[in-house]
């Protein structure tokens, strides 16, 4: 996949990312497509840390100069970690959306059930169907 | 004229084109419960001159009573200029115009404002007004549900010596949302809110608690010990103030803060009304609202910015738009963005005519004017003041006998003797609530006093006789 769609990650159709980090726990975000679409952020509302988010529950709103849109939860769990250096630094979020601009960290349920998620190629695949 | 410019004959290919009978057909998915039907006694319409005739007739049997009546909106002297200036062309309009590239003056009165009323209130954030100061405390309440983050409840503490209008408005603009009010009773003595009725709630979750000062009685609350408590127990603090008498008092940006050093109510509304507009049955008035920044993402309305162009000019834009509903659809912060312009504009003549001077001039004189008209009415066998706090305009007095009949004989003597409090506040008794304002002068006081010694004595003299 090109460097926009990284292959390691999981997606949604509604455009976040899910990486599995070594602890079990993972790590959320928007994808690269998504912070394009939206152009230059000026504001970005993480979640309260410990809060419980469900899949498909919007969880962040994240703010562009002309428009505003909520970020959806891909999976279920508590939020251990958010990213307070969007509060100062939104456009982390245009600069590095798989890295510096991550949203949140997830503890999953452990009765979550099975993902939905998306694969690089096929979330690829809504990209260019989309065009 | 009609003002869609349609013929008739528009109208009548446009539903033969889509195949409706008729433009009620497009509305047929409202139950009919829900439509207007005329209104009984009111005619469909009426010619100017004929509305013109019917409503001066009408006016004119209300007379040009002495006013005693506060209640939430306030007599106060208007200088002149005041809407001689607001009704200036490039000021006068029902509609404000935003645009940043055609309304720089209108930008930059309505950020004017803003800055008075946070310089007012003692808070760093203030949107371009709202409705009305009921309306404000319902988005007060609406604005605390989003900003609170350590609540998980939608209860809000309303204590029963705010406005009762007020919460009726809260109650009917929130009714949908799932937020509770939780009435919290004041002190019969004093006539305000007790820190011990707040006490039994330490320790649950509340989102918000509401204090007015001064309070629907006219009496001065303990706002620190309010202040304090509430944000000991993580409840944001929504202020509902009054506009002059913050000339005088503590502003609420300062209320509190002897536990944690962080003062200040973190969400002020109220009525706007008393900075030069006048009074008028049902408005149009004007609601103010202000905030800390740390909540102004959550606070409804406009904000006018003060920004620079690209020479480094500087200009006024409105801002934080991403949290209006043209935005931000259903997550809006409120389904009313937009301002009462026109009232706003006449508020800041009026705050700037008058300055931080002339404001403390008015609350002053009107306090005195309150405390003379207690004195002169409590001196007549019969009445008596309800609570013995320190208070801003405004008193409940306790008379003998029922409030009405003596508000009905006072109204026949050309005199508007206060509100009777009966229908809301049935356990004071014959309560009745009275203000004086500057515009009072002595002898307002000793016609009201002489009057109110009559009608007492006159029905003393009936039941004596019977």
């Amino acid at each position: 996949m090109s460097e926009n769609v990284p292959d390691d990650l999981q997606y949604t159709k509604s455009h976040e990312w899910v990486r599995k980090l070594p602890s079990g726990q993972v790590e959320v975000g928007i994808t690269h497509h998504a912070q394009e679409s939206l152009g230059d952020l000026v504001f970005v509302e993480v979640p309260q840390t410990d809060r419980h988010v469900a899949a498909g529950e919007a969880c962040a709103v994240v703010e562009s100069v002309k428009a505003a849109s909520d970020v959806y939860s891909p999976v279920s769990g508590r939020v251990v970690a958010s990213n307070a250096d969007l509060a100062q630094q939104p456009e982390l979020l245009n600069q590095d959306p798989y890295g510096a601009g991550w949203l949140m960290r997830v503890e999953l349920d452990a009765t979550a059930p099975g993902s939905a998620l998306l694969t690089a190629a096929e979330y690829a695949q809504t990209l260019d169907a989309a065009d | 004229m009609p003002f869609i410019p349609h013929t008739a004959d528009d109208v009548t290919r446009m539903l033969e084109v889509i195949g409706a009978d008729s433009i009620d057909d497009l509305f047929d998915e409202i139950p009919a419960a829900l439509k207007t039907t005329p209104l009984k006694g009111v005619p469909p319409a009426m010619s100017e001159m004929q509305i013109g005739r019917l409503l001066t007739e009408r006016a004119l049997l209300d007379g040009r009573p002495l006013n005693f009546i506060g209640a939430g909106a306030y007599e106060h002297h208007i200088p002149a200029p005041v809407w001689a200036i607001a009704t200036r062309g490039e000021f006068y309009s029902a509609y404000t115009p935003y645009q940043a590239e055609a309304s720089q003056g209108t930008l930059q009165l309505i950020y004017e404002y803003q800055s008075m009323i946070c310089a007012l209130t003692g808070m760093e954030v203030s949107n371009a007004s709202l409705y009305d100061g009921a309306s404000g405390l319902a988005e007060g309440c609406l604005m605390a549900v989003r900003a609170n983050r350590a609540s998980n409840s939608r209860r809000i503490l309303l204590p029963r010596d705010v406005n009762p209008t007020y919460g009726q408005v809260a109650r009917a603009i929130t009714g949908n949302q799932n937020i509770e009010f939780e009435m919290v009773d004041f002190d019969r003595r004093t006539g305000r809110l007790p820190l011990s009725a707040l006490e039994a709630y330490s320790g649950q979750d509340f989102t918000a608690l509401v204090v007015q000062q001064p309070n629907f009685f006219g009496n001065l609350e303990e706002v620190d010990e309010l202040t304090d408590w509430a944000h000991a127990n993580n409840v944001l603090v929504i202020a509902v103030v009054n506009p002059i008498s913050l000339a005088l008092l503590k502003p609420p940006g300062e209320w509190g803060g002897r536990l944690d050093g962080k003062p200040g109510a973190d969400i002020v509304c109220g009525e706007g009304q008393p900075l030069g507009v006048p009074l008028a049955s049902g408005g149009p008035y004007f609601g103010f609202m202000a905030t800390r920044m740390q909540h102004v993402r959550q606070m409804p309305g406009r904000i006018v910015g003060r920004t620079a162009d690209l020479e480094g000019r500087p200009g006024f834009s409105l801002t934080l738009q991403a949290r209006e509903q043209h935005i931000r659809r259903s997550k809006a912060t409120s389904n009313i963005c937009t301002n009462q312009g026109l009232m706003v504009t006449a508020a800041t003549i009026y705050m700037s005519l008058l300055g931080a001077e002339g404001l403390k001039r008015v609350a002053a004189a009107s306090a005195e004017r309150t405390a003379d008209l207690v004195a002169a009415l409590t001196r007549i066998a019969g009445v008596a003041a309800a609570f013995d706090t320190p208070r801003f305009h405004e008193a409940v007095l306790l008379l003998d006998r029922p409030a009405a009949p003596v508000l009905a004989a006072l109204a026949a003597r050309g005199i508007s003797g206060g509100l009777d409090l009966c229908a809301s506040y049935p356990e004071l008794g014959n309560a009745l609530l009275v203000c004086a304002t500057e515009t009072k002068l002595e002898a307002d006081i000793e016609a009201y006093a002489n009057a109110l010694a009559d009608v007492m004595r006159a029905a003393r003299d009936v039941r004596g006789a019977a």
